[in-house]
């Protein structure tokens, strides 16, 4: 049974229903190996008791021939989803030991599909930052080269899943925190259009740009639990109001003109001239180049598109995902819950004392930037002048969309680089710039593994849909998959 | 417009920005009970204590409320509206922002009507709009500190602001009562002022005839009418007294404390000035389709304007008459039901406006809770109206059906001995015997002083034990001796 | 147009956030250099742009979804409060607030 930790999503679903082992035996396995593997930091909190006990209740639906899809399936979730039985830190000393009364909604659906939960995973504080240097509780080493980040800010998941700690995780994605860390760390990641995975139990960054999504090994795994965790949800207001998907279904559907050599005949792939422009680094583009070429055989057209303000989507994003979240933590003031400083003279020391002792560096950067640009006399030049910059964005987006089905580029610039090795916070951003776009724009995006750049660390592909069409993201990455092993391959050593 | 009399030389300057609690039944944005005087924090769910991972969900009600009010005041119903955050760290704010509207409110524009001194004012409200309440902050001691309690935190309140159009203490209150009256006669507010559900703001500044406003202060939770005056009385002498002392006025926020009578800086919120509105990327923006509107008006109540204006039309009431009966939808009612019942508009008026008034301000009871039913004061009315009653009369049977002692009205005529004698032979008889025993008083009329004819009335009401109808009895007199 | 020093302290003071001197040193550069960035973002002419509050006003129009006035919440008042630093008698406690 020494091989459990290597089957993906929709390999242990099919193992379990055939009863070739027992989903405890499978968590029983991976509680192990994560024990093994606590100098990755990937997990900051597991509950073996309540897994063992999922995994228990699991068998017995198994064998009673009426589990869910997913049941016994183990998965861990990235710490910003707030979780009943385990403690939520978002990634932050905020929020040391908080207790949650309720789960989110992403990790209650995904429960009633029949996963098991091992525990919270590892994040930047708050989701901000793209190397998971930013939390609280250490960083999270890459399994490809542990003296490299796994990226940000669901490093955690992504290390994770590459390490075969887990099947699969969930993400979250503000301006890139699902596809860069999948893309860093070799696994599949998607980022679903706004709105098709509920915010409710999500710890709030942007409220405008964040969105939950799976990080796995595979396209088809990404399906199966985006299917899962999706759905119109009215405890949100801002939830996509539409009928559950069957993602895993869309994924499969057959194009019109396709044969089995040629999958994607017809699709029409649009390359966003700016995203491979200066700035990309050689090793990056000849990976995402290779991938594209391997789609162009699969029968897709590449064509030429532009994206003129992708330069633009940098100043507009850290603008205006600072200006959300410098209102959305003002929650953290010690007075309901989460840290409250020791020492205070009166309530304004208080509420100063207890912010400046639980947020870390760049949470307090992003909270003064956002704090400022709303300030009197500024939001008009930053935040109202971002905002329409935005809607430009993503009408850059539309007019590519005529011409083409599906956008592909990088999702970084390079590979991952080394822990400690980005000094400066503000060349951090600058790197976001190829995912930046899309969370702007509220659009699906995906990771795909796209084979090796320098120093042999994956490189990930990036594809972009138009609104809801993650079922052709899917089926173009799923297509990819079945005629290549990059997203097959597992660091060495794991 | 209304001239006032200037206040040591200076006019004053009043706006008002009262907020109205909405009498739904959850929290404007959470599902969590609104009931008011549960134990702390027993009403408080997730959402309302801002808890990581929780959102907003509007609720219809306190829309719908919202579009109501703004049908009555004759206010534009924004076909699309936006929930902005205002930030501001304060303990009784768990989200360390409130879920306001800013650029686009709800209701935009409207007036409110009343009277002052029997003269017809209106004030223009500048808008009104949706936002949540905050909690409480309980400053009796819990160790040396304050405790907060966050049920009232998301309680759906109409914040309703109107133009400075306000030129003395007496108007203001009026207009408070006015807005008051509408928003319970609409309602959408239980109007309960103790507990809150009612509180106004007074944006007060004084200047000198034709100079451009002075700085104002803004006296916050004035909960009662009676303060609302005092704190404006007391808040513009201070203002000119600075200003004769060559002193300026700083905008600031001050509390009216009702044992000193006096007003006084707040010493918090001081910085919260900048506060950061943006839209709220939770809540996407309020559309209020026209059918919805529709739908609304067609439910709508008539306005107290409107019954007014019937009241004078219809039942020839006085405008200040046609007021007071619409001074609440249970008090209109009472007088419609009374005026169908007897025929007589102005004596139901009368009454109502005196010795039900009297009584009921006495016990401090609504008109709903009077002793005395529609019908039976009618037929009181009905009695004194064909003179079998007279008014003094009536009035000792009226004391009786308040105090419980009957509620059929003749009986108690009877029982009381107060019919009137209408009966002409008796009465010449009384006539025929006063003017024999009177002749001093005789002959002095015959000389033409008209003193001596009311005392040959006083003589037969005396002698008929106050039973002759005095005008008959007058009648016939002036018969006997023309 | 750089940030100053007191620009730095007043934004710290409204996001309630103490500041060491040397943070405050390094806040002010981080900014400054940050709002370089940001100035090829003003230059862009966005006469009659409509602001893009909610991604998916891009393409259709959005609308607040309303939910029915119905109590759903029960109290759940020590489980909300686990978490909190300082309670007595289900009551927040924090420094005593002068009005």
């Amino acid at each position: 049974m020494s091989a459990l930790h290597r089957l993906g999503v929709a390999e242990t679903a099919r193992a379990l229903r055939a009863r070739q082992f027992s989903s405890v035996e499978l968590v029983q396995a991976l509680l192990a190996r994560a024990d093994e593997q606590r100098a990755l930091g990937a997990f900051l909190a597991i509950d073996a008791e309540a897994a063992l006990a999922a995994a228990g209740a699991a068998d017995t639906q198994l064998a009673a021939g009426d589990a869910p899809a997913l049941a016994g399936v183990p998965i861990a979730h990235k710490d910003i989803f707030v979780t009943k039985g385990l403690p939520s830190t978002a990634g932050s000393k905020m929020l040391a030991g908080y207790a949650s009364p309720f789960d989110a909604t992403v990790v209650a659906r995904l429960a009633a599909a029949g996963t098991v939960t091992l525990g919270k995973l590892n994040c930047d504080e708050f989701a901000m930052g793209s190397a998971n240097e930013n939390s609280a509780y250490g960083p999270v080493h890459n399994p490809w080269d542990t003296t490299r980040v796994p990226g940000g800010s669901s490093g955690g998941s992504a290390a994770a899943v590459a390490a075969r700690l887990v099947a699969a995780a969930t993400g979250t994605d503000t301006g890139g925190s699902i596809r860069q860390p999948s893309s860093f760390c070799g696994i599949t990641g998607i980022k679903p259009t706004y709105g098709v995975c509920s915010r409710y139990g999500m710890i709030a960054f942007a409220s405008s740009l964040d969105q939950a999504g799976p990080m796995a090994r595979s396209a088809e795994d990404c399906a199966l639990l985006l299917s899962a965790m999706s759905g119109f949800d009215e405890r949100d207001a801002t939830s996509a109001e539409r009928p559950p998907q069957d993602f895993h279904a869309q994924m499969l559907a057959v194009r019109d003109g396709a044969s089995a050599a040629r999958p994607l005949e017809g699709l029409r792939i649009g390359l966003p001239r700016e995203f491979f422009a200066a700035g990309l680094s050689a090793d990056v583009d000849a990976a995402v180049r290779s991938a594209l070429a391997e789609l162009e055989k699969l029968g897709a057209t590449l064509i030429d598109v532009s994206l003129p303000r992708t330069e633009l989507a940098i100043p507009v994003y850290y603008i205006i995902a600072p200006a959300e979240a410098s209102s959305n933590l003002s929650r953290f003031d010690g007075v309901k819950f989460g840290h409250r400083a020791a020492q205070y003279t009166d309530l304004l020391d208080m509420y100063k004392k207890t912010r400046a002792e639980g947020f870390g560096p760049e949470v307090k950067r992003r909270i003064m930037i956002g704090t400022y640009v709303l300030s009197h006399g500024y939001y008009d030049a930053y935040y109202l002048q971002a905002q329409k910059l935005r809607r430009m964005i993503a009408d850059d987006f539309q007019a590519a969309f005529r011409e083409c089905d599906l956008i592909a580029g990088p999702v970084a610039p390079t590979v991952a680089w080394q822990l400690g090795e980005q000094g400066d916070p503000l060349q951090a951003y600058l790197a976001d710039i190829f995912t930046l776009p899309a969370s702007l724009a509220g659009l699906p995006g995906m990771s795909v593994p796209a084979g090796t750049g320098a120093h042999g660390m994956p490189v990930g592909l990036q594809l972009i849909g138009n609104y809801f069409d993650e079922g052709r993201l899917l089926h173009a990455a799923h297509a990819l998959q079945q005629s290549t092993d990059f997203h097959t391959r597992a660091p060495a050593g794991f | 417009m209304a001239t006032f009399p200037l206040i040591r030389g200076y006019e004053v300057v009043i706006g008002f920005e009262t907020h109205a609690q909405l009498s739904t039944e959850s929290k404007i944005f959470s599902g969590a009970s609104t009931r008011f005087g549960a134990a702390p924090n027993t009403q408080a769910c997730p959402v309302d204590l801002a808890l990581p991972g929780t959102l907003p969900v509007a609720n219809r009600g306190a829309v719908e409320r919202a579009i109501r009010f703004g049908l009555a005041v004759g206010a534009k119903v924004a076909p699309q509206s936006i929930f902005a955050r205002k930030n501001y760290f304060y303990p009784d704010l768990p989200k360390g922002y409130q879920i306001s509207q800013y650029e686009i409110p709800v209701v935009q524009g409207g007036s409110v009507s009343f009277l002052l001194d029997g003269e017809k004012r209106s004030v223009r409200l500048t808008r009104a709009h949706l936002e949540e309440d905050a909690g409480k902050s309980l400053h009796e001691d819990y160790h040396g500190q304050t405790g907060i309690d966050l049920n009232r935190a998301g309680t759906p309140l109409l914040e309703i602001v109107s133009e400075p159009d306000l030129r003395s203490s007496a108007e203001a209150v009026e207009y408070a009562k006015a807005l008051h009256a509408l928003v319970v006669w609409l309602g959408i507010c239980d109007g309960n002022m103790q507990e809150g559900s009612f509180r106004c703001d007074a944006n007060v500044s004084v200047r000198h005839p034709g100079e451009p406003f002075g700085t104002r202060r803004e006296i916050k939770n004035l909960n009662s009418f009676r303060f609302l005056q005092q704190a404006i009385d007391f808040e513009v002498q201070w203002q000119i007294d600075r200003l004769e002392d060559g002193l300026a006025i700083e905008q600031a926020t001050v509390l009216f404390n009702p044992d000193t009578g006096e007003t006084r800086a707040m010493r918090s919120k001081e910085d919260a000035h900048d506060y950061r509105y943006f839209p709220d990327p939770d809540l996407p923006p309020l559309v209020i389709a026209p059918d919805w509107v529709e739908r609304v008006r067609a439910a709508m109540p008539e306005l107290p304007a409107l019954m007014a204006e019937r009241f004078q039309r219809d039942d020839g009431l006085p405008a200040y008459d046609a007021a007071m009966m619409t001074q609440s939808l249970d008090f209109a009612r009472f007088y419609e039901a009374a005026r169908a019942a007897c025929g007589q508009p102005k004596l139901v008026a009368n009454w109502l406006m005196g010795e039900v008034s009297k009584r009921l301000n006495a016990q401090q009871i609504g008109i709903e809770a009077a002793p005395v039913t529609p019908a039976t004061l009618a037929a009181l009315i009905t009695r004194v109206a064909d003179g079998t009653v007279s008014h003094n009369g009536a009035r000792q049977v009226f004391d009786a059906l308040w105090g419980g002692e009957g509620t059929d009205v003749d009986a108690l005529i009877e029982a009381k001995g107060l019919k009137q004698m209408n009966d002409s032979g008796a009465l010449e008889k009384i006539v025929d015997e006063v003017i024999a025993a009177n002749a001093k008083s005789v002959e002095e009329f015959r000389a033409g002083k008209d003193k001596a004819f009311n005392a040959l009335v006083g003589q037969v009401m005396k002698a008929s034990k106050g039973k002759a109808n005095p005008a008959q009895a007058g009648e016939l007199l002036r018969r006997k001796l023309g | 147009m750089a940030l100053t020093p007191q620009d730095v302290s007043r934004i710290a003071h409204l996001a309630r956030l103490e500041l060491q001197p040397d943070e405050e040193a390094r806040m002010l550069a981080q900014l400054n250099e940050f709002f370089g960035i940001v100035e090829k973002m003003s230059a862009v002419d966005t006469g009659g742009v409509e602001p893009l509050y909610t991604p998916l006003s891009a393409v259709q129009d959005v609308a607040l979804r309303l939910r029915e006035d119905r109590v759903t919440e029960g109290n759940e008042r020590e489980a909300n409060q686990k978490s909190a630093p300082a309670v007595d008698d289900g009551l927040f406690l924090v420094p005593k607030v002068i009005e």
